[in-house]
């Protein structure tokens, strides 16, 4: 147990080094795209002078690398800072969308990871029958599909067509949860097929893979049933893999989702992002990514932590 | 017929039954069919309140905010104008020029002094009365050295402000200008509570229709009637929710399914599906925006007017109205006036596409086989890349070498317009001809994207600017669209209308053109019928 302790506190020290890294990068290629907020805020109404003046009350005008410790200075006491365009606080910007992106990856989780696990299970036990290849094909055209593309034909039949679901998803603060659940539910079904396919191949691969093995065998010849055999003989050997792929398919969940929330405009943390970096807003987009690449992080912490847990010979490794 | 008017009125208002509207009509000397066809008509057109708007915008971003000097995008515009707040003038639909939270105003007979006489009895959604001191801090929001407001251009020209009186502040300009009413009602221009002179710009609060209820920048905004609303005639809806819904599929998506009544800036491509489905009216606006092509005056070859004007005569403009616009537009005559303004000369002839005169004036500037860059990006209008591939093939026929150069949405407005020498660019239009042609053709001015100088131009401009005397004035202004069109530095091709879709549950009166949705005043202008 006391490893497990020293591998987290020795990766979530390697995580707050690769956050600022990923702090560093993202602010180094917002300064190369070209214009800055000024300019962007702005726009076609931009004069020289008045650009002038917004640079300065904004502290535009001063150079690079010490709007970037300034940024720092403030991010190592716990302030997010505000954004520059609106001056709203960016922890109270970014807490509703966080909420938001969240929920909609939880919803999609809760109907993914089960769904998938259990066809993977399933195509697995009756490999290369008729259902395991009808899975397969299934599962692989969604995902081979761009994600805009299912959106609409999820649109197109759903919402146009049958009526049952709304086309977008008008959700706010004060929306109550099952009707935030009934509005979240076509990106929701979107979001599970994208993320499907991967996770039930890898279940299916990695338990077909063990099938092969001596004690698999040893489990048959004393005749227990095929059923059993994969479900307390196969799947707790094949975990490590499955979690691995579950955890990143869950942090695309995450921060892969934008053109998703365009297509049902979900109020999400993406399109806070998009928004920010076509205005130049740095602190919104620090913030963002910082959110992001934690959240990368901290799942692939959470996965090798479940995979030690779950192999005793790991976990009690001389 | 005053009576007969004021008869509909009172049917429109409710005060009238069918039956008191017919022995009122018959006995002003209608026919009973014209009497009866009469109140149909004024039924149908008759609003009523009540009902919640949910209007899809095409525009709105997370950076948003309330502050009238950064009303940039319809969204912050119709809500941070048309909902919450109001100017002291306002643009009808006939484009003529109407009180708002002035009462009256008169001119001294230079036009350089203007006196404004405020609405009694207004107030902000706060309760706070509307004052002298909060409209002289509303402009001095715009007005102050430090400030970064895109309207600054619009209130420098104001020299001094003072109160005279409770309800009357005086204006001082540096020159005449006939048409500082129509500068009051800028959308940025609204008027704002303040405190010590110093506004509160950004909280919401104002004198209009609706009070705000919840702000998300980027993703929606809802606001219910103000009951003590000054206008009587105004504010229908109970409440209003609008949605930014960028996208044009989602948009479209939303207002086929039921999820929205009103929908801002049609896709042009799929205009005709959405027509054909039932119960949704595509409506089109003919308002100011147009579409040009500066060529900056000031570099070769483009400061030679002869290739200017080979320029001009190589545009098939029906084609491109026909091809980018689906016909939503008018041609554009290289003047950017438009047909609803009060100054528009109809007499002057249209420009079409000419090859010939294209070859005569280059073989005058001694420039056959001319080759121009042409920068084009869809950041300039939707359609503008294609609109530069059409005008390069029409333009090859004329012995024209249009290069188009495709540059990146990204930094369009600071790194290609105004820098590169041919490009392509829109604009909104302004509400009278004089902002017009000070803002974009005279000289020096900071958006003059020609850098085209006139000194006739010029000097009829400011002349005009100070004369009261209208038909002196058309007759000035009829003189620089000719000078504009056949020496100024830009191709105007088009003039784009707004194209927008609503429901047919949604009422509306005739609809303003000076901005986009009904100049920004649909939630106060429309209702459910």
């Amino acid at each position: 147990m006391g490893k497990i302790l020293v591998m987290v506190a020795q990766r979530l020290a390697l995580g707050l080094l690769t956050l600022f890294i990923v702090s560093l990068i993202i602010f180094l290629s917002v300064e190369l795209l070209p214009g800055d907020l000024a300019q962007e805020i702005l726009g076609q109404g931009a004069t020289p002078e008045t650009v002038a003046v917004f640079r300065h009350q904004l502290g535009l005008d001063l150079p690079a690398h010490i709007r970037y410790l300034h940024w720092l200075g403030g991010m190592l006491q716990g302030d997010f800072g505000q954004s520059l365009a609106n001056k709203r606080d960016i922890a109270e910007l970014i807490s509703g969308r966080l909420g938001n992106t969240l929920f909609l990856a939880g919803l999609a989780a809760v109907i993914s990871v089960p769904l998938a696990l259990t066809l993977g299970i399933l195509a697995a036990l009756y490999r290369n029958t008729f259902f395991d290849r009808a899975v397969n094909v299934f599962a692989l055209s969604s995902v081979s599909f761009p994600e805009f593309f299912i959106a609409y034909v999820l649109i197109l039949f759903l919402a146009v067509q049958l009526g049952w679901f709304p086309s977008i998803s008008n959700i706010g603060p004060n929306t109550e949860f099952f009707e935030r659940v009934y509005r979240s539910l076509l990106p929701a079904l979107t979001l599970t097929l994208v993320v499907m396919a991967h996770m039930m191949r890898m279940t299916r691969a990695a338990i077909i893979n063990l099938m092969a093995s001596p004690y698999i065998e040893m489990a048959r010849l004393k005749g227990l049933t095929p059923r059993r055999v994969i479900l307390h003989h196969a799947l707790p050997n094949a975990l490590s893999p499955i979690i691995n792929v579950v955890a990143l398919n869950l942090a695309y969940l995450v921060v892969g989702v934008v053109v998703v929330e365009v297509v049902f405009v979900y109020p999400g943390l993406g399109q806070l992002m998009v928004d920010s970096v076509s205005k130049r807003d740095i602190t919104v987009v620090q913030a963002c990514s910082l959110i992001f690449a934690a959240t990368y992080v901290l799942l692939n912490l959470t996965a090798d932590v479940l995979s030690i847990v779950s192999n005793p010979r790991l976990m009690h490794a001389r | 017929m005053d009576k007969i008017s004021r008869l509909t009125d009172l049917a429109e208002s409710g005060l009238v039954d069918r039956r008191g509207f017919m022995t009122g009509a018959l006995a002003l000397g209608l026919t009973v069919g014209a009497a009866s066809s009469l109140w149909s008509n004024t039924a149908r057109a008759a609003a009523k309140k009540g009902g919640h708007l949910r209007l899809a915008l095409g525009s709105g971003s997370t950076t948003d905010s309330l502050d009238p000097a950064t009303l940039d995008s319809t969204f912050n515009q119709i809500l941070g104008y048309g909902t919450l707040r109001n100017c002291l003038t306002e643009v009808k639909a006939d484009s003529s020029v109407g009180p708002e939270l002035a009462e009256s105003w008169e001119a001294q007979p230079d036009a350089s002094t203007w006196v404004f006489t405020l609405r009694k009895g207004v107030t902000f959604h706060s309760g706070k009365t509307v004052t002298t001191d909060d409209v002289i801090a509303s402009m001095e929001h715009h007005r102050a050295k430090d400030s970064t407001s895109a309207a600054k251009p619009l209130v420098q020209s104001i020299e001094s402000m003072k109160a005279d009186g409770p309800d009357k502040i005086v204006f001082k300009l540096t020159s005449g200008n006939a048409d500082f009413p129509y500068y009051m009602a800028d959308y940025h221009l609204c008027i704002l509570p303040s405190k010590d002179g110093k506004v509160d710009a950004t909280s919401g609060d104002g004198t209009g229709g609706f009070i705000l209820e919840n702000f998300e920048p980027g993703v929606r905004a809802t606001a219910k009637r103000n009951p003590n609303y000054f206008k009587s005639d105004r504010a229908w809806f109970d409440s209003v929710e609008l949605l930014s819904i960028t996208d044009p599929a989602a948009r479209t998506n939303a207002i086929t399914t039921g999820e929205v009544d009103v929908m801002e800036r049609v896709d042009l491509k799929t205009v005709n599906l959405l027509k054909r489905r039932s119960g949704i009216n595509v409506i089109e606006t003919v308002g100011l925006q147009h579409y040009t092509m500066p060529m900056i005056t000031t570099q070769e070859p483009f400061n030679d007017n002869d290739v200017r004007l080979a320029l001009k005569y190589a545009v098939k403009r029906e084609e491109l109205l026909e091809k980018v616009l689906r016909g939503y537009g008018r041609v554009g005559n290289d003047q950017p006036l438009a047909p609803a303004n009060r100054f528009y000369a109809t007499d002057i002839e249209q420009r079409t596409y000419d090859p010939d005169k294209a070859k005569f004036h280059l073989k005058k500037a001694g420039r056959e086989n001319l080759k121009v860059k042409l920068s084009a990006a869809d950041a300039a209008f939707a359609g503008a890349v294609e609109a530069a591939v059409l005008y390069q093939a029409s333009a090859r026929a004329a012995g024209i070498e249009i290069e188009v150069v495709r540059e990146p949405n990204d930094g369009y407005w600071s790194n290609v317009w105004l820098k590169k020498p041919f490009c392509m660019c829109y604009w909104g239009g302004r509400p009278t001809a004089d902002q017009m042609f000070t803002t974009v053709y005279s000289a020096g001015a900071p958006w003059n994207d020609a850098y085209w100088t006139n000194d006739k131009f010029n000097k009829l401009l400011v002349e005009a600017r100070a004369t009261l005397d209208q038909e002196k004035r058309a007759q000035m202004y009829r003189e620089m669209q000719l000078i504009v069109r056949d020496e100024g530095g830009t191709i105007i091709p088009l003039f784009a209308s707004y194209v927008d879709a609503a429901t047919d549950k949604i009422g509306h009166g005739d609809i303003a053109g000076n901005y986009a949705l009904d100049g920004l005043k649909l939630t106060e202008r429309w209702w459910f019928a």
